[in-house]
Parts: C-alpha cells; sequence; structure tokens
C-alpha cells in the first residue's frame, strides 16, 4: 500500500494556514473552481457518490446518496452545516475550523453548488468562541474574493454562508434538532419521515453535513473518487480525523486511513497509555458508541468492525483511554450523568431512561446498589432508543450502549464493587422491609396504615445473594 | 399576537434593535432570528431578563412566550446578570478521568461559590460543563471571551483565576 498522505491535516503546521492567501498559495479553491466551472451539479453528485464518502457525523450514511434523495423538481435548497460536535470527546471539527477555515469553505461551496442550495447555515455550538470567530473571518474574506456571493467564477452559482450558533445543547447536533434550533425553536428532534431531504429547514428540502464530511469533498473533486477509495478499509473509505483523550501520554487529532486499529492509534499515535499503565478499556468513538475492553482493542476503527465487539458503531472516531485504575462505575456514573443532562424530555422512555440510570447508578456509588440493579440497569438499555423503537431520536440508544457494554463486559467487576461498598445509610426502611416481606397493610407512624400488593419477585432482594 | 413593549421605558436600546434587524434578511423566517437575538442581548446585559424577551418578540413579530421557549430550553441564557467572564470548567468523560471535577471544586473553593455561581465582586461566574471539544487539552475550561485553558492542575486553576479576574480579551 502507497505511503498514506494525510490531507484534511496538511495546512494544520502551516504559517498562516488560515489566511485565504495562504490556502490559495497551496491550491485552495481550485477543486471549486473546477466543480463550478467545468462540472454540473449531478456529476458531482455522482462523483461524491462513486468515492463512497459516508458521513463523519456519527451515523455514517453515505454522503452522495443522501444528496441523491434531494426531490428532482425542488425549488429552493438550505445546505446546513452540522458544526454541533458536542459528542463527548470529539473535538476535530473544531480543528478543522480553527486551522484551515478556507477548506472547510471549499467543501460547503462545492457541496451546495451540487445540491444546488444558494444559502448554507453553518450552525457552530457556542462554546467554540474562537472558531467563529475564525470562521467569520474567513467567510468574509472569501465573500471579497469572489468564492461566495453572486454568480461565483461566472457560472451563475450564487452562495451565501451564514453562522448560526448554539447555545449549549448537545441535542442540537441531531440533524432534526438542529433544524429546530436554527427555526429559533427548542431543539426537539423531529419525527422522521419526512426526513430533511424532502422537508428540513423551514419545510424546504435540506442537506446536513457534517463539518469534516464537508471538508473531504474539495479533496475527492481534486483527485477523484478511485483516489478516494484506494484509501481505508472496504466499505470504510478516506482518511479520517481521530482525536484520542484520557489516559494517554499525548491527547491528539491525528489524520489516519479509516480502519486503523484501537491500539495502534493509542500506543503509535497518542504515545501510549500514560504513567506506563495498561489500557483497561476505551470509548471507541464517542461515548454513545458503547466500550471496547483491553481484549477487543486491536478491533480496526472503521465503521464495520465496531459492531463486532458490540459497539453500536464507529460515531465520531473520538478514542477516550481509560487505564487499569478506572472504576468502570466512575466510567457509567459519567456516561448516564450526560444523557440524563441532554435528553430533551420529548420522549418518554429517554426522558424517564435516562433519569432513572443516572439516579441508579449515583446511588450504587454512593454505596446503595443491590445486585439487581445490573439486571434492570441493562433491561432499561434494551428498551429505550430509536433501535427497539421506543424514541425519536438516537440519543437514548447512545445513552442506552455504555450501559449495555459496561455492565456486559465489566459485570464481575460491578457486582464486586456492589458487594463492597454497602453502606448502611441505603438500607431498606422499616416500612420498606415489611412491604418487602409481604405485609399487606402495614402501621406507619401513626398514619393510616399503607396498603401495599403482593411484592414482585426480586423486590429488595437480590437474585444473585438471595 | 405580537408582544408588546410593556413598558414606556425600552429596555433594548435602537443599536441593539438595530443589530438584531441585520440578522433578518438572512432567513426565511423571522423567528429563526430567536437565538441571534437572544445572543446579542446576552452579549449586552450578560442575562436575558424577561423585559428584553418580550421587546425580541415584538421585532420579530412573535409572542414573548415563544421568546421564552426557546430560550429556557438552552443551558446558556441566565436570568440575572452573571460575572463579567463566565468560564466553564469540563466535567464529560476525559476530562474527568484526568481530574476535571477536582479543578471545578477547587474553583469553586477558591473562590468560596457554588458552581453557577459569581464571585461577589462580580468579576467571575464558574459553571460546569458537558464535553467542550477541547479535550486535547483535558481537563479543560473555556472561557466566554474564547481564552482556553488546560490541562488544569490545582495550581493552573489558580492562575486562570487570577488572569479571568483581570479583564476580557474579546
Ligand atoms: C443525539 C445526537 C447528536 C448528534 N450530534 C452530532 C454532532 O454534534 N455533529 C454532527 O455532525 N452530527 C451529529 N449527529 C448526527 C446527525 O444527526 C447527522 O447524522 C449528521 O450531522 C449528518 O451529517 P453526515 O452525514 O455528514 O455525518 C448527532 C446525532 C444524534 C442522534
Ligand atoms: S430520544 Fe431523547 S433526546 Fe431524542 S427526541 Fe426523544 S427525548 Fe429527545
Ligand atoms: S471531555 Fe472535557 S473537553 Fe471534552
Amino acid at each position: 500500500m502507497a505511503e498514506f498522505e494525510p490531507v484534511l491535516s496538511r495546512n494544520w503546521n502551516v504559517t498562516d494556514g488560515h489566511t485565504l492567501k495562504v490556502y490559495e498559495s497551496r491550491g485552495g479553491y481550485q477543486a471549486a473552481r473546477k466543480a463550478l466551472t467545468t462540472l454540473d451539479p449531478d456529476k458531482v453528485v455522482g462523483i461524491v457518490k462513486d468515492s463512497e464518502l459516508r458521513g463523519r457525523g456519527g451515523a455514517g450514511f453515505p454522503c452522495g446518496l443522501k444528496w441523491s434523495f434531494l426531490p428532482k423538481d425542488r425549488k429552493e435548497t438550505f445546505m446546513c452545516v452540522n458544526g454541533d460536535e458536542s459528542e463527548p470527546a470529539t473535538f476535530n471539527n473544531r480543528i478543522l475550523i480553527e486551522k484551515d477555515p478556507h477548506q472547510f469553505i471549499e467543501g460547503i461551496l462545492i457541496a451546495c453548488f451540487a445540491t444546488k442550495a444558494n444559502t448554507a447555515y453553518v450552525y457552530l455550538r457556542v462554546e467554540y468562541f474562537h472558531a467563529y470567530k475564525v470562521l467569520e473571518a474567513a467567510v468574509a474574506e472569501a465573500r471579497a474574493a469572489g468564492h461566495l456571493g453572486k454568480n461565483i467564477y461566472g457560472s451563475g452559482f450564487d452562495l451565501d454562508i451564514w453562522l448560526h450558533r448554539g447555545a449549549g445543547a448537545y441535542i442540537c447536533g441531531e440533524e432534526t434538532g438542529l433544524i429546530e434550533s436554527l427555526e429559533g425553536k427548542r431543539g426537539w428532534p423531529r419525527i422522521k419521515p419526512p426526513f430533511p431531504a424532502i422537508e428540513g429547514a423551514f419545510r424546504k428540502p435540506t442537506v446536513v453535513n457534517n463539518v469534516e464530511t464537508l471538508c473531504c469533498v474539495p479533496h475527492i473533486i481534486e483527485r477523484g473518487a478511485e483516489w478516494f477509495k484506494s484509501i481505508g478499509t472496504p466499505k470504510s473509505y478516506g482518511p479520517k480525523l481521530y482525536c484520542v483523550s484520557g489516559h494517554v501520554n499525548k491527547q491528539v487529532c491525528v489524520e489516519l486511513p479509516l480502519g486503523i486499529t484501537c491500539r495502534e492509534l493509542i500506543d503509535k499515535h497518542a504515545g501510549g497509555v500514560w504513567k506506563n499503565r495498561k489500557a483497561k478499556a476505551a470509548v471507541p468513538g464517542g461515548i454513545s458508541m458503547g466500550l471496547l475492553s483491553a481484549e477487543e482493542l486491536d478491533t480496526p476503527l472503521d465503521f464495520e468492525s465496531l459492531r463486532k465487539p458490540g459497539c453500536l458503531g464507529l460515531g465520531t472516531a473520538a478514542v477516550t483511554v481509560m487505564d487499569e485504575h478506572t472504576p468502570i462505575i466512575d466510567y457509567l456514573y459519567n456516561c448516564a450523568r450526560f444523557f440524563a443532562h441532554e435528553s430533551c424530555g420529548q420522549c418518554t422512555p429517554c426522558r424517564e431512561g435516562t433519569g432513572w440510570l443516572y439516579k441508579m447508578l449515583k446511588r450504587i456509588k454512593a454505596g446503595g446498589g443491590r445486585l439487581e440493579d445490573l439486571d434492570i440497569m441493562a433491561n432499561m438499555a434494551n428498551n429505550m432508543g430509536i433501535m427497539p423503537g421506543t424514541t425519536i431520536c438516537g440519543l437514548a440508544d447512545g445513552a442506552a450502549w455504555p450501559i449495555k457494554n459496561g455492565v456486559a463486559k465489566f459485570r464481575a467487576e460491578l457486582e464486586e464493587y456492589i458487594k463492597t461498598h454497602q453502606d448502611p445509610a441505603y438500607g431498606a426502611t422499616t416500612l420498606q422491609a415489611a412491604i418487602a416481606k409481604g405485609a399487606y397493610a402495614v402501621p406507619h407512624n401513626g398514619l393510616p396504615p399503607v396498603i401495599n400488593s403482593v411484592p414482585t419477585a426480586g423486590a429488595l432482594r437480590s437474585p444473585h445473594s438471595a | 399576537m405580537a408582544g408588546e413593549t410593556t413598558t414606556a421605558t425600552p429596555m433594548l436600546t435602537e443599536a441593539i434593535r438595530e443589530k438584531i434587524r441585520a440578522y433578518i434578511p438572512r432567513y426565511p423566517s423571522k423567528r429563526a432570528v430567536t437565538l441571534p437575538a437572544l445572543h446579542i442581548v446576552h452579549e449586552y446585559f450578560r442575562c436575558v431578563p424577561y423585559q428584553a424577551m418580550a421587546e425580541i418578540a415584538e421585532i420579530l413579530e412573535i409572542t414573548p412566550a415563544e421568546v421564552h421557549d426557546t430560550m429556557s430550553f438552552y443551558g446558556f441564557f441566565p436570568q440575572a446578570p452573571i460575572g463579567d467572564v463566565r468560564v466553564w470548567v469540563c466535567r464529560s468523560i476525559s476530562c474527568m478521568l484526568r481530574g476535571g471535577e477536582d479543578m471545578l471544586n477547587h474553583a469553586c473553593h477558591r473562590l468560596g461559590i457554588h458552581p453557577s455561581e459569581t464571585t461577589a465582586d462580580g468579576k467571575l461566574t464558574v459553571d460546569f460543563a458537558e464535553c467542550l471539544g477541547i479535550c486535547d487539552f483535558a481537563p479543560a475550561a473555556v472561557a466566554d471571551d474564547g481564552r482556553m485553558f488546560g490541562p488544569l492542575t490545582p495550581e493552573k486553576v489558580d492562575a486562570m483565576i487570577d488572569e479571568l479576574k483581570q479583564e476580557r480579551k474579546d
């Protein structure tokens, strides 16, 4: 295999690489010029389709195919670029914007030309203060130089790019939550169908793409679909920005061919596990994707391979490494707290499920765990999400996966934790104990008796310890 | 019904209103200007009081309830003024693994406040945040003028606080 040549990050270490002058001097905007002046939109869609570029935002949906779902007879199209980037441990979009904003703008330009969108909104999370400033300046530069605006390169194609800042909500990264938020409402995801390609922003056909997905596009136009497909593993083509953080020596974002193994990423590119320790587990692509155990670290990080160890997918390819001293309960608790905080609250299984998972893990962590909690949590996790068909969006699946993987892969450790961390303060009250024993009418502090039905099997008793 | 301004003296100056109106041509609907307007108001007042929401509603020809509904969904807009600088300390996974929660506690302890509170001199608000997207600096923090901090240690948190109490850098 030929030596891998990074393209997405090629300007990152160049002095003033974020300026138009330097970008153009390194061949920038040539792909856009080629597309707008020598190709027609359908041809561009065709090339991207042939490259089999899959969305980098988490779901891995084929980009060209998504573009081809737009109705042929549409009058107006909107492009919404997803720069909400809030999946824990993910920061590649930020670096792409900060270090090479013109590559991003060129990607938007070509994608808009292909999809016939004359307006693009870049939805950027508000915490990206610096990226916002850099991008705003770059858009102004590009407009002044004629890369944006009216009749670009004399092609007759017009494009405006507007930056739209979020306000601190993870759910606005979900494509229809993003659209609702853009429209000035709460970021409540919509029920699909209709998909955004048919009815999206302002009820018009809309394309939602991730920042990195669009940054791949100029290179595909410049070098061709075959070049793109020569990189990566089957069904996962092209270069990918991998983020590594947590217990490693060097927290980095590095561009590699899709399909590198998690172990190689950690050892070769992130300087290995810190403090000369061993890895205990790693999050493969943002916490929504679940967990790889130490034995599973040779799994290739691509769109297909992560299903084998039971993970949800590649997600954002953001790896978080945990060393051998990390209690799994801390990981589970942190994940559950995140999703309980970020659930938008529309769907009962997600709102209540994330809330209860968080409360249970908090109780277990504090010394009030019961062995049956593990089964209850696994059961809840199996029943919340679009996969079991109980919620509107995938946040709930993402909340379920750490629980599913964590309980399945680290059950022994969790049981041990529960057994060795028992705080008497969490013991059953007299009332609870009486109910569990099957008392029908329980006297209760001189108040009218609590009328109780027959207790369910296992109430307040552990199936494992009974 | 479009929101009526409830008092004789409007809260939003003509300059602020002009800034909000400038966003209207960017979108097919005026309501889409809600978040930009909230950001503009928040930048001026360091909070979004009810009257400001009513006035935004008037400009955008929607109801104050619609503005409030949107505003209250997001964690970003406080009702009462916050400090001159707001800093978020991350508590999500990669930062947590490297001591992020201790950094938050350390900052609050040193300032004698709880997360989400403002120091008595009105200079600094400290808040927790979920992943800030700067995990390469974990454990990390970001201030609302764009300054990033990390990887934090207790000493670096002290230095961060001293620096943030000086003045904004935007
Ligand atoms: C809860 C949730 C959060 C998401 N957050 C993001 C995000 O921050 N950035 C992103 O690009 N995609 C995010 N997505 C995926 C988007 O819904 C969508 O699939 C993606 O933006 C499409 O772009 P792509 O095809 O270019 O990847 C999220 C999905 C879900 C369910
Ligand atoms: S699954 Fe959760 S986050 Fe998604 S729409 Fe339903 S309640 Fe909201
Ligand atoms: S986990 Fe803290 S910045 Fe990402």
